[in-house]
């Protein structure tokens, strides 16, 4: 058994967090995050300057890493420095276009933005009832239909669409110009967009697409329970800083058991999400990927909405303010379990296993 | 037992209903329902017309303009409201600063303030909290130092709510550093355009303002706005937080929004099926229905106590505890049904043609974490169970 990290990863990780420490600091943060294009494409470029993107794609492909354990490493950094950056559809782009056999050259060089398109509002994780629908005219493949809230869908300049195409699911590709993309702000920062799609010209990248979908979106569940984790660590940290100075009736919050047992049980429970992500980390690529990763994912949104409304409880009022970063790290750390699949959709694919049995 | 309201309060019902569905604008439901920010006006409109009525202050005896309602005819009043959406009727001047004069106030000080708060002239806030003394009220420094016939006030009173609307605030106020802190408190009325007074917004998590701090630099304030005596502020403080804990279940916001959840269920589709089908989601709705019921029940067991014994015992701080827990349990809920709909930064533009979360749930997320200051003002949750432990356990 070897739970450390490998050299490579460790100077990834070393990498990414000085990076960000030194050039994505809260105050770049905070003036980033809320204003269009919610996010810096002066600080993308860097990030893949530093090699971030090669680290999600395999040796084989041009990358080096592209594992379940490259992936986890980067998004931890990520989201312990609540990063606003549209990693997570690039990561989505490559599995993708990997298994299109297409060029992800301008992926990883960080020149061309993706955007992921699955879920409708009717049909909002995985990748059942979908409606978008393509059909062909005069050699041209057209898309219509709505995608709903994709995110760094208005920073794209191309977008992997899941559409109906006869069949089954295919994906294809469309460029931005082509597509009107309503975007707007979210309420933990970034930005997303409405994809409009009308008879929008694109280019079918894979056919029965179902199983390269899933995969796509598990690494990106995955991601999100790595992010997380880095998430729910500086939550923890900073509310134990928190309850060791604040002082009321003349000693330090901290002091209270009503307070310590709670914050025991905190720490309990993330070192929980931390294993699970691990576990589905090491299982990528096996036949148990779909079903790690669900489990990962349900115990993480159960998780981050403990540690999140624990957090501001135990910070009392200045926890509810805009200022005091770890508000922001409150609202990323609930909404993560509204992209890619709640806990209750998770623990639907979990039980599911029963159902075949 | 008997479960049902007396044919009297059953009359009274009907008749706050009569009078909100013939009364209540719809431009401010609609506000209301869907969590948008009602403007100073709006609020205004609304007290002007339950004044109208004679219906503003619901805790106040009919000699002062009250409507001398029973525990159980407030409750009433306050749930048909909840119901309607009706705006919250703002608590500094009527539910809070009115009933202390009513009880400490000079004639003086009863005669010139409490039908300005009826009238609307003033808008009062709170200034209680202050950055270093919050749970730990008692450890209040923003000081009043007595300068011939006037209070010369310096320091910091923060979390101020709806301040930006106001022109008055009362104060706790440092005005002895002898003996225990409790006793070196006096209770001081401000008018927040002497000089001095600075007043700086506070933005909230989720983008909104409706909080404030207010500093204040050698800030003169004559005599006659002392309410009670001085030193003994802090027996107001305490009086007042007990009617801080009227309608401290909120058992009508809840059952509103408990019926606004399952309406946005039976609309909101998940892959082919409606969410409310969906049983894993049905499993927690069912849930806080439950709890809401008993809720119910346990809220007029104290009324009926209440009015027995004339005032809440200590037992509201029950009704604190579990009342906002189910409210932020629902708030919860109206989030998550929305999916990743509910991401959106909470604007204008995505109202309209964009429509993204269904009409009326745009701000689900908003009021989510809008609604987490429900446990910790008012006494936080923790607070609310050491008194319990204390009084009613006596441990
Ligand atoms: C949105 C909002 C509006 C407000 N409006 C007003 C207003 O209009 N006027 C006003 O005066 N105030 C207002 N308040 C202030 C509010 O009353 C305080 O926030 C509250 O008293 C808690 O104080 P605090 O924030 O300083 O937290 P702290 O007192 O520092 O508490 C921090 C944490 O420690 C816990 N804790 C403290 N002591 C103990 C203990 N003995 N045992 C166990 N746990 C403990 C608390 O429960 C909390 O979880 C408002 C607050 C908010 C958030």
């Amino acid at each position: 058994m070897q739970f450390e990290m490998s050299e490579e990863r460790r100077l990834l990780a070393d990498t990414l967090n000085r990076y960000l420490s030194e050039n994505y600091g809260w105050e770049t943060r905070a003036a980033t995050a809320y204003d269009p294009p919610y996010h810096s494409p002066k600080k993308w470029a860097d990030l893949a300057e530093l090699g971030i993107f090669h680290a999600l794609a395999p040796e084989a492909e041009g990358g080096f890493g592209g594992a379940g354990f490259d992936v986890t490493t980067v998004f931890e950094a990520l989201g312990r420095a609540l990063c606003p950056e549209p990693m997570l559809p690039a990561l989505m782009a490559a599995r993708l276009l990997l298994a299109a056999d297409a060029s992800i050259d301008g992926l990883l060089s960080g020149e061309m933005r993706y955007a992921v398109a699955v879920g409708e509002a009717d049909a909002p994780y995985g990748i059942e009832g979908l409606a978008t629908e393509a059909r062909q005219e005069g050699g041209t493949w057209l898309l219509r239909g709505r995608k709903s809230v994709v995110y760094g869908a208005q920073a794209a300049e191309r977008i992997l669409v899941a559409a109906q195409a006869g069949a089954g699911l295919g994906v294809f590709e469309v460029k931005a110009v082509d597509v009107e993309v309503a975007g707007y702000g979210l309420i933990d920062g970034g930005g997303a967009g409405e994809v409009l799609l009308d008879d929008t010209p694109a280019t079918l990248l894979i056919g029965d697409a179902d199983a390269a979908l899933q995969d796509a979106l598990d690494f990106g569940a995955l991601a999100l329970c790595a992010e997380a984790v880095g998430v729910l660590d500086h939550m923890f940290e900073t509310t134990l800083d928190y309850l060791k100075t604040r002082k009321q009736f003349g000693r330090s919050i901290g002091s209270f058991q009503a307070l310590q047992h709670r914050m025991v049980d905190l720490k309990t429970e993330i070192e929980q999400a931390r294993s699970i992500t691990i576990l589905a980390a090491s299982r990528m690529g096996t036949d148990q990927q779909s079903r790690s990763v669900s489990m990962a994912k349900n115990l993480i949104g159960r998780t981050v909405k403990l540690t999140a409304e624990e957090a501001v409880q135990m910070h009392g009022g200045i926890a509810m303010t805009w200022e005091y970063p770890l508000s922001h790290y409150a609202k990323r750390a609930v909404m993560i379990d509204h992209q890619l699949g709640d806990t209750d959709y998770h623990l639907e694919q979990v039980m599911a296993a029963y159902r075949a049995a | 037992m008997d479960l049902n309201f007396t044919p009297e309060e059953a009359t009274f019902r009907d008749e706050v209903r009569a009078f909100l569905k013939a009364e209540l604008p719809g431009e401010l439901s609609d506000k209301v329902l869907s969590g948008h920010t009602l403007s100073k006006e709006d609020m205004e409109r609304w007290h002007a017309i339950l004044n109208g009525r004679g219906w503003l202050a619901s805790t106040w005896p009919t000699e002062f303009g009250g409507t001398g309602w029973s525990p159980v005819e407030k409750h009433i009043f306050e749930e048909e409201c909840c119901l309607a959406g009706a705006p919250r009727i703002v608590p500094f001047g009527l539910h809070m600063l009115g009933p202390v004069l009513i009880r400490f106030g000079s004639k003086a000080q009863k005669a010139h303030y409490l039908p300005r708060i009826l009238d609307g002239s003033d808008w009062w806030c709170q200034g209680y909290s202050e950055p270093g003394a919050g749970s730990d009220l008692a450890s209040l420094r923003t000081s009043a130092v007595r300068d011939g016939d006037h209070y010369v006030i310096n320091g910091q009173k923060t979390w101020t709510t709806l301040g930006q609307h106001a022109n008055r605030i009362f104060c706790l106020v440092r005005t002895s550093k002898e003996g225990k802190p409790q006793e070196g408190i006096s209770f001081l009325l401000v008018d927040l355009d002497t000089p001095g007074i600075e007043m700086r917004p506070i933005r909230l998590l989720e983008g909104g303002y409706e909080v404030n701090e207010v500093f204040f630099t050698d800030v003169r304030v004559p005599v006659e706005n002392l309410v009670g005596e001085e030193n003994l502020g802090w027996t107001i403080a305490k009086f007042l937080l007990t009617h801080e804990r009227t309608n401290i279940a909120g058992v009508g916001f809840s059952v509103q929004a408990f019926e606004q959840l399952k309406a946005l269920a039976t609309q909101q589709r998940r892959n082919g099926k409606r969410l409310i089908d969906n049983p894993l989601f049905a499993a927690r709705l069912s849930e806080v229905e439950i709890d809401l019921e008993a809720m119910k029940i346990t809220n007029l067991r104290m009324l009926a106590d209440a009015q027995k014994n004339g005032r809440p015992g200590p037992e509201s701080s029950m009704l604190k505890i579990k009342g906002t827990t189910i409210r932020q349990a629902l708030n919860d809920l109206a989030r998550r049904a929305l999916g990743p709909a509910a991401a959106p930064f909470p604007s204008e533009a995505l109202e309209g043609n964009l429509a993204i979360a269904p009409a009326g749930h745009t701000r689900n997320a908003a009021r989510y974490f809008n609604n987490r200051k429900l446990s910790i003002f008012g006494g936080s949750n923790e607070i609310q169970r050491n008194i319990l432990s204390k009084t009613m356990l006596e441990l």
